[in-house]
């Protein structure tokens, strides 16, 4: 079956439908990752986005659930070069077109994604749909052209958890604002033997501190931070009453309770291999990066956070500290998932914050070995 | 930010042979350019003249001198420079570093070797330390004992399980080991393989068979910043040497997980090593979980480096080189983009697919099966948006007259030899795999049997499964489906049952063509400025427009025995000259080795196969004003026709001309007409035709295929017994063509490179062969300028090449071969494009040929460059000796023999004041080992025809101290002419003629063979012997007596004794 991509500029690109029938729009957004196509769907991130990924063969192991983020696919719809029909994994259960449709998510293969990337690149990100439906192309577009700006929806209530979860561990008792968190987040956090509190959005400064956490961790998630000035204020609210860890998203609410401003990126850092250096050691880390915004490096300067992290290719703030109270952030992905495992030490960074051993001193956390 | 270092000296690689081919000149120049852009000074040693890298340009000054410990020392002593890169050189680089860091050289010189420190090398390449380091990191090996009973085998084996690997110590190329599924067969191998071990041992290891073989490419900064270029996974499995395995990049079957697990591990390694610049690391993964094993790291730049530079533009060496400077990779710019940093990780939009080049097609009679020797001497790299583009593009990049998976002779093999070329990896697997499926072999069937994973086996369905539905369906929607796919118009054609041309047609008229797009190592997501593209059947095109003329320059694709690197220096070079002439230079290659296919080489580059559709494509994408194709071996030249008569302008000498010089029927009257001789032959279409024009010539003749490369198939026929067995083989091979007899004239082989414009003629001088005539001359040790060539006689020369310049109409590039005999000059055939000995003479003449050739191609006349009428450059100071190197010990069945057919895979070149002194560098460069004053002794065995020259030959040998054993005709014949000759038996048993070899107790082993190329023979059994024991061989007796000239030259003094360097000077 045909499926259409049109964006808001009238740009349509024909493809193979793969997944749901129908339409779904949203924000489309490109990522440069070539593997990790399963994380890259159950990232809660991009919930309200479609995402074309740049690496034209995508499905290749087949889906399997062992690598998924959140419970379920946040993608609005899913654009590839290619959709392996016949993918092949030890632990592949399904395909991407099947879980796709699963989900109720369109998809669109065939088409040129090179050609898309470079014109989301040069032209900024277009809101845009995915559809199998038989209407004209004007139509399309013209629907294209009423969705709503992603900076207009609530897209982390829609991701958040809406009631408390406990994961229970020997370690440090932690509080987790779930504002679109990934699994890789909280599993980094339990290996160090994290006991885990994944905490709803709405939930206040006093809810937090009842539950006296060792710290505060603020997740990744979607959207625009501009939208959640419930949760800036209630970072302020905690301000150094506890240590705090944001997370991307929760980077940029750190930074706005601290004064700062943030940004729309023209077309966002989406992908695996971002160069980000620490400013303190000098050395380069390769990075996981999925966000549209950005903190404002110029209004930092007004603020008690000092920048501690660069982006290499653009410059952005990557990472911001407290010179004397236990905040940390980085607007990148420690956990990877996909990516690289690289910043995996920011885990063990933010237990000696806590001023807590990891809990496995030493030990690899990234993965398995023979 | 150069470390107080400023000036540096760089150690090529030598030679190519098999394993170690361009990708060193492609990365040392790089290199070498890099360290320029740092200020530093750069001193060049390399022994290889067909190199980019030897040229004067590249280094502040190049030294062809031999790569040893000796002559470096002399480099080093020379330059005094403060550093040494020796990571960018291959092995032997690095080989000869470790050397002179032990021996104490770099120490008393005060030369700091530069990056990646001695200890990360050696922990690298020691077994025991690797293991060790390894062990330290918490990254696993295989593990592994050394057994010496079966008992203690089997006790492994209970430990690790089953199957494990079994090899004997000290054997060659594995002879005698074996995979052990079970304890039963265990017992069996172990005992043969203690039985051949000659220390009675054997190595036990876990076998990793058939498990994924996926590799990394590193890079670390003196801070610690590590990066991952890209990853690579090879398609045959863990078994066959990543050099002769089919590789795709990025790996296509590994899950994030598993991507990133491979990725920290191989961060711990080039951190817990310490390497400073690139490194190569190898694992084994199990397909059915997350267990793998660390194989090997290479701590250095090597083939895959290259490839993976190629692959994703990333620039490994340039990088890497600099980093050894101290500099650090956030501080190094992305040059691709120019706006990012070296420090990031490539993201590729598409996929990469090599495939080896293996010369099995040369020796049809060495057995085909692939293992853990490389045995591939090139390689083809092609880049698509999908597996199946990536891969049909690759293999008609190979050049062997297969455009995809259809293989002609597949169709014969039974049901078993199809099933064991599937189940045993050998060059043809792919093909029996797409014969597999189209007699209806099942997917899973196929990858349960050759351990290939599943998904790439239903790549290849898809093509197999396209293939056969286009036979039914001749619709636009479906040829489109199969241009995406990657099919070429001419397998479409075959299935449509009508030509490519009509296909072609058929794609103008519905818009089916291909887009350009660029590489541009991350994937889209910011500007790039490389002009690096590949074609796929896509929306958007990327090529920019550019107002100035464009000329097309085709490459020589895939290194391969008889077209090597000697004809992408020319390529390289052709493009420069284009690109000072101020046009746009495009370059079509899809060699990954080579320097060009670096992106910054060309205006242009495109990655493509060199077939008349994907040629015309670009061209007429970048309508192009005229394409070269003189630079690229006979690749280029063979498509001058095809694309000349669609009506694509070939620069230089025209079509009509090229032909006049192949075709044997027009060389011949055109010859005639000049009043040249030739040796006089004919064409035979049949065993009969073949007997009478032999009755009438007279044997020896040498008999060869018609349109054929690099003397395939080419042997010397004494009888006419020899002749009919050779015409029967031939035609049964190849009905289509003739055969060409020749009366074999057996003077002396000399070999002009000129330049004409089809009126002036420039003539840089006379290279003169050391063997006679019969000898191909790629195997040839050759002399310039020439030193036993009379005035008159070199006169003869000139003027036949001026003749023949001007009756051809050449413009550009004139190679003749001649043969002179008792005063008279024979023409033997005419190569109108850039030879094989371009580079050597280039570099002994001093003359730029290649841009006077592009020049006189783009329309200019010899006289505008200054050079009117005929030019014959005044002979230089110096003589060079080009001297042939073999790969043989690589290729166990291999015979290597100066014969027609050429073997040799690489050159040196030697250069001094005398013959001798040249001829002594360049031996001593190819390899061959100078018997010391004491104990020496030679092992003769020599035909019948030879026997009479030989005698005094050897006799010189005697008078240089040499004890003689010859074997049993041979050692009477010399009793009979007065030498003294140990008589050794050849055949008998023992066999103690090959125990010698063995136990070198012969410092050299001269063997004229009777005929053939029968492994199994005893002369054949005596050569292999020798090669593996690095025992200098000669099979001619020629080579032999310019060995004995050196050793003469040795014993008076005039050049300096064995294990000494000569002085040593720049190029």
């Amino acid at each position: 079956m045909q499926a259409r991509l049109a964006l808001e500029d009238g740009t349509i690109l024909a493809g193979r439908a793969i997944g749901a029938r129908g339409w779904a729009g949203g924000e489309v957004v490109f990522t440069t990752a070539m593997t990790g196509y399963e994380e890259v769907l159950s990232d809660p991130s991009y919930n309200g986005q479609i995402v074309t990924m740049a690496y034209p063969l995508i499905g290749n192991y087949g889906v399997s659930g062992e690598a998924w983020e959140s419970f379920r696919p946040h993608v609005e719809g899913f654009v590839v070069g290619e959709a392996a029909d016949l993918p092949h994994h030890w632990q592949a259960e399904s395909t991407l077109a099947a879980t796709l449709a699963r989900w109720e998510i369109p998809g669109i293969a065939g088409i040129d994604t090179r050609f898309l990337v470079r014109h989301l690149r040069s032209h900024g990100l277009k809101r845009g749909l995915v559809s199998t439906e038989d209407v004209p192309d004007e139509a399309l577009v013209a629907r294209a052209r009423t969705l709503a700006d992603i900076g207009t929806l609530d897209l982390v209530g829609e991701v958040s958890t809406p009631a408390v979860r406990h994961l229970a561990g020997p370690g440090p008792k932690l509080a987790l604002l779930d504002c679109g968190v990934k699994a890789g987040i909280i599993e980094g956090l339990r290996r160090r033997g994290c006991d885990v509190w994944v905490l709803p959005h709405r939930t206040t400064a006093e809810e937090i501190l009842d539950l006296a956490p060792a710290g505060l961790v603020l997740s990744p998630g979607p959207g625009d931070p501009q939208r959640l000035p419930h949760q800036v204020a209630q970072v302020q609210r905690l301000w150094g009453r506890m240590p705090l860890f944001g997370i991307c998203l929760g980077h940029q609410i750190i930074g706005r309770a601290a004064g700062a401003t943030t940004f729309k990126l023209p077309y966002g850092h989406r992908g695996s291999n971002h160069p980000v250096k620490d400013l303190v050691t000098g050395r380069v880390c390769v990075t996981t990066q999925n966000h549209g915004y950005a903190v404002d490096e110029a209004s930092v300067a007004g603020t008690e956070l000092a920048v501690t992290h660069r982006n290499l290719n653009d410059g952005t703030v990557e990472g911001l500290r407290h010179p004397r109270l236990a905040i940390m952030t980085v607007q990148y992905h420690p956990e990877g998932r996909p990516g690289p495992l690289d910043s995996s030490y920011l885990f063990d960074a933010w237990m000696e914050m806590l001023g807590a051993a990891p809990h496995e001193p030493g030990a690899p956390v990234e993965s398995a070995r023979a | 930010m150069s470390g107080g270092v400023s000036k540096v000296l760089v150690i090529g690689s030598g030679p190519i042979t098999i394993g170690q081919a361009a990708e060193f000149d492609y990365s040392g120049s790089q290199a070498c350019r890099s360290l320029s852009e740092e200020g530093v000074e750069v001193i060049l040693v390399n022994s290889n003249p067909a190199t980019i890298m030897t040229d004067v340009e590249t280094a502040d000054r190049v030294y062809i001198e031999p790569l040893t410990v000796e002559f470096l020392t002399r480099v080093i002593a020379r330059e005094r420079p403060q550093g040494l890169l020796a990571t960018l050189g291959g092995q032997t680089g690095l080989n000869l570093a470790v050397a002179l860091a032990e021996g104490g050289v770099l120490e008393e010189y005060g030369v700091k070797l530069l990056g990646t420190p001695l200890e990360a090398i050696r922990q690298a390449e020691d077994r025991e330390l690797f293991k060790e380091a390894m062990r330290v990191f918490g990254e696993p090996v295989p593990e592994s004992v050394v057994a010496t009973s079966v008992e203690e085998a089997r006790a492994f084996a209970a430990r690790t399980g089953f199957p494990v690997v079994i090899r004997p110590a000290y054997t060659l190329g594995g002879t005698g080991g074996g995979i052990a599924p079970d304890a039963r067969s265990l017992d069996e191998i172990a005992a043969r393989g203690l039985a051949v071990s000659r220390i009675h041992q054997v190595l036990v290891e876990r076998s990793v068979a058939g498990w994924k073989e996926i590799e990394y490419e590193v890079m670390r900064d003196r801070l610690d910043t590590c990066i991952t270029v890209c990853n690579m996974e090879n398609l045959d499995p863990m078994g066959v040497h990543t050099g002769d395995s089919v590789v795709i990049a990025p790996s296509q079957t590994l899950s994030d997980r598993e991507y990133q697990m491979l990725r920290s591990a191989s961060l711990r390694i080039i951190r817990g090593l310490g390497i400073e610049g690139g490194c190569n690391i190898q694992f084994a993964l199990d397909p059915a979980s997350t267990r793998y094993y660390v194989i090997e790291v290479n701590p250095r730049v090597s083939r895959s480096s290259a490839l993976a530079s190629k692959a994703t533009g990333y620039p490994i060496a340039r990088v890497a080189a600099k980093i050894a400077l101290g500099r650090t990779l956030d501080e190094i710019r992305n040059a691709v983009t120019g706006e990012t940093f070296a420090c990031f990780e490539p993201a590729l939009d598409y996929c990469v697919v090599k495939i080896p080049r293996w010369p099995f097609d040369k020796f049809p009679y060495v057995d085909r099966r692939l293992g853990t020797q490389m045995q591939a001497t090139g390689e083809a790299m092609a880049i698509g948006r999908s597996v199946e583009e990536a891969l049909l593009k690759a293999l008609r990049s190979l050049d062997q007259q297969v455009d995809g998976l259809d293989y002609p002779p597949a169709a014969a093999w039974s049901r078993e030899a199809l099933r064991q070329r599937i189940a045993e990896p050998c060059d043809e697997r792919l093909f029996a795999i797409a014969e597999g499926l189209r007699r209806g072999m099942l997917p899973q069937e196929i990858a349960d049997l050759s351990h290939m994973d599943l998904f790439f086996v239903n790549k290849i369905a898809n093509i197999v499964g396209m293939q056969l539905g286009l036979r039914g369906r001749r619709d636009p929607e479906t040829l489109r489906a199969a241009k995406r796919l990657g099919l070429p118009d001419t397998a479409i054609a075959r299935a449509w049952e009508t030509t490519a041309d009509a296909v072609r047609a058929i794609r103008g008229r519905e818009g089916i063509g291909p887009v350009y797009k660029i590489v541009d190592t991350c994937a889209g997501e910011f500007p790039a400025q490389t002009p690096y593209f590949y074609s796929t059947y896509a929306r958007e095109d990327e090529v920019p427009e550019s107002p100035r003329r464009r000329v097309v320059v085709l490459g020589s694709g895939p290194i391969r025995i008889g077209q090597g690197i000697e004809f992408d220096y020319s390529s390289v070079h052709a493009v420069k000259a284009l690109r000072d002439a101020g046009l746009d230079a495009v370059l079509i290659n899809n060699n990954p080795e080579t320097v060009s296919t670096d992106f910054d080489v060309a205006s242009r580059l495109y990655v493509e196969p060199l077939t008349v559709e994907d040629v015309l494509n670009v061209v007429e994408r970048e309508r192009a004003d005229g394409v070269i194709v003189q630079v690229g071996g006979q690749t280029g030249l063979n498509l001058a026709g095809p694309l000349a008569e669609r009506g694509v302008p070939v620069l230089g000498t025209t079509v009509e001309g090229l032909d006049a010089s192949e075709d044997r029927g027009k060389f011949d009257a055109l010859l005639r007409r000049l009043d040249i001789a030739r040796p006089a032959g004919g064409a035979v279409r049949s065993v009969a035709e073949g007997r009478a024009l032999a009755d009438r010539l007279g044997f020896p003749l040498l008999v060869r295929p018609s349109y054929v490369l690099g003397g395939r198939g080419m042997e010397i026929v004494a009888t006419a017994d020899e002749l009919v067995r050779y015409l029967e083989s031939a035609f049964a091979a190849d009905r289509e063509h003739p055969v060409l007899i020749d009366t074999y004239v057996e003077g002396t082989e000399v070999e002009v490179d000129a330049i004409s414009d089809g009126d002036a003629v420039f003539l840089p001088g006379i290279m003169e062969h050391i063997e006679r005539a019969g000898v191909h001359s790629g195997d040839s040790i050759a002399v310039f300028p020439a030193q036993h060539l009379g005035p008159d006689e070199a006169d003869q020369v000139v003027d036949a090449t001026v003749a023949i310049a001007r009756a051809l109409g050449v413009r550009g590039f004139l190679n003749i071969q001649f043969v002179v005999k008792d005063g008279r000059v024979y023409v033997l055939e005419a190569n109108l494009r850039s030879s094989r000995t371009i580079p050597f003479v280039s570099k002994a003449a001093g003359a730029p040929l290649v841009r006077l050739a592009v020049h006189v191609m783009l329309g200019r006349t010899l006289a505008d460059l200054g050079y009117p009428g005929v030019t014959r450059l005044p002979a230089p100071a110096r003589v060079s000796v080009k001297a042939p190197v073999f790969s043989s010990e690589k290729m166990a069945q291999l015979d290597v023999l100066l014969g027609p057919e050429m073997t040799s895979t690489g050159e040196v070149m030697g250069q001094n004041s005398s013959l001798p002194g040249a001829l002594y560098r360049a031996l001593v460069a190819a390899g061959i080992e100078m018997p010391e004053q004491q104990q020496r002794a030679l092992l003769a065995s020599i035909a019948d025809r030879d026997k009479a020259d030989a005698v005094g030959l050897i006799r010189r040998f005697v008078d240089l101290g040499f004890t003689v054993y010859a074997t049993d005709d041979t050692a009477k014949y010399l009793a009979d002419h007065g030498v003294h000759a140990i008589h050794v038996s050849k055949n008998g048993d023992p066999e103690t003629a090959l125990r010698l070899v063995h136990e070198r107790a012969v410092n050299l082993v001269l063997n004229t063979p009777t005929r053939g190329r029968t492994p199994g023979r005893a002369g054949f059994a005596l050569r292999r012997a020798a090669f593996e024991r690095h025992l200098p061989c000669f099979t001619s007796l020629d080579t032999a007596e310019a060995f004995l000239d050196v050793l003469t030259a040795i014993k008076a003094g005039e050049i300096p004794a064995p294990h000494a360097a000569m002085e040593v000077s720049p190029l």
